[in-house]
């Protein structure tokens, strides 16, 4: 964990960490692993709320739990960016990680896979393989997406790559 | 699989059907385009694989060998999955990440270390990585190494389905020293994968009648050149087998340490997860509750 910020790390002790190594097709054992990531993402969002750090929602997409959907933003320059939010959970779950996607940002910065998966390969990945099976959804928005918007969006921005909806909306129409 | 040589504006597996058909029209070639590391995906990709061609009676796989082309790390692992769980023997394939190095190996469940046996570590090239990467993917690509690889990948699937040479199982490819190094891996005994256990565990209870067989083998090519190859043996020299050196090691390691020191790393075969009953089971909540308090504070 060297080389994050301590609020990251403050944020990552507060999170609730799970048990259950089961995944999709494990049945109850699954089922029980969806309570823990249930607790540990109410846990994480309150937590975000209370520091007026809210920067995502996210909720189960089907009555499995296998794929989930919500949206997750950034401020850069006081100005609010914001992305829809979707990935599966791979039947290998949880020895691999989620592949978290952001298909708006899809062929906009070389720091993605095809489809808008963003790239955690290098500051994330380890960490998920250490921590298996106590690593969850809360976990991988905290440690892989939260440090990728913080690296990615200023630069797309700055390189006029990404534009505010507001100055979009006026552009794309002319 | 990734090819840039196939034709814009249709899958790559389409492509890829359509140029093998121009080549050998014979080959019957099925093509799926889907996720295999989602629940359905994979469901759809075990029933490929179990889907009988070869009418291979008493195995719960149809095909003969499977390659993988994959490109990621999960999809290595969702094909480890579905051949452990089926016991198919499949090769694994892959160029690193900075495109200069490869490695092909070959898995044969319970038999030799599954991909989720070893898991594989991230390691430093001391080269920036922004001087390889190519615009639109988040690694490098060299297409010279992705076909020094095929070709090795190819090379050994031959040897194994026409039962030639010698199959390797696993070798190594370093383009920038030209070094080819190869090695044996053996199942790890604590790997996190419950198929590949039990797996090991069938391999185990059949090892008496390998055994066997192999001996009645040996027996019947030293037959031919019966007697001792010495008439004395001054020193007591005798050839042990494997298995018995395996039994005679163990005991002089399981013995008590001297005083002072003690083990680090736990001897037992299985790691059980201590863990497990600290916190976590104290969740006995409702998950339609988990999810109404989850839904109110994304409304909030």
């Amino acid at each position: 964990m060297e080389g994050w910020d301590p609020s990251t790390k403050s944020a990552l002790t507060q999170i609730p960490l799970l048990s259950t190594r089961a995944g999709p097709r494990d049945g109850a054992a699954w089922t029980q692993r969806l309570k823990e990531e249930y607790r540990a993402l109410i846990a994480y969002t309150t937590m975000n709320k209370s520091h007026d750090n809210d920067w995502f929602r996210i909720s189960a997409a089907n009555p499995e739990g296998t794929r989930w959907s919500g949206t997750c933003w950034y401020v850069h320059n006081l100005r609010r960016y914001e992305f829809a939010l979707q990935f599966d959970i791979p039947v290998t779950y949880p020895a691999t990680a989620p592949e978290i996607e952001l298909p708006q940002l899809d062929g906009k910065t070389h720091k993605m896979y095809r489809g808008g998966k963003i790239c955690l390969t290098v500051h994330f990945k380890p960490l998920w393989a250490k921590n298996c099976p106590r690593f969850g959804i809360a976990h991988a928005l905290c440690l892989g997406l939260a440090p990728w918007l913080a690296a990615e969006v200023p630069i797309l921005v700055d390189s006029g790559v990404l534009k505010h909806k507001d100055d979009e909306s006026t552009s794309a129409e002319s | 699989m990734d090819n840039h040589l196939f034709s814009v504006g249709m899958t790559k597996t389409d492509a890829a059907v359509q140029t093998l058909s121009d080549i050998n029209p014979d080959v019957v070639l099925e093509s799926y385009s889907l996720n295999i590391t989602t629940v359905k995906g994979f469901e759809v990709f075990m029933e490929s694989l179990k889907r009988r061609f070869s009418q291979k009676s008493g195995q719960k796989s149809g095909v003969d060998l499977v390659l993988s082309c994959v490109d990621n790390y999960e999809a290595r692992m969702v094909v480890n999955q579905a051949c452990n769980e089926l016991g198919q023997t499949w090769m694994e394939s892959g160029v690193s990440e900075d495109a200069v190095s490869g490695h092909i190996q070959l898995l044969v469940p319970g038999e030799t270390a599954c991909f989720a046996c070893a898991p594989p570590l991230v390691v430093a090239s001391g080269v920036d990585e922004r001087t390889l990467k190519r615009e639109g993917v988040c690694a490098a690509s060299l297409p010279t190494t992705m076909g020094v690889v095929a070709g090795l990948l190819v090379q050994n699937a031959l040897k194994y389905l026409l039962k030639f040479g010698y199959v390797s199982p696993y070798l190594g490819y370093n383009s920038l020293k030209d070094f080819f190094p190869t090695m044996e891996m053996r199942p790890n005994p604590q790997c996190s994968n419950n198929a590949c256990i039990e797996r090991q565990k069938e391999y185990l209870q059949t090892k008496p009648a390998r055994d066997a067989a192999a001996k009645a083998k040996l027996e019947a090519e030293s037959s031919k050149t019966e007697g001792p190859l010495h008439m004395d043996n001054e020193w007591n020299i005798s050839v042990v087998d494997d298995s018995e050196m395996d039994t005679l090691n163990s005991c002089g390691v399981s013995g008590a340490l001297p005083e002072g020191l003690i083990h680090e790393l736990p001897t037992a075969e299985k790691y059980h997860e201590s863990l497990v009953t600290e916190e976590a089971k104290t969740v006995e909540d409702d998950l339609e509750e988990l999810q109404r308090q989850l839904d109110a504070l994304n409304a909030s």
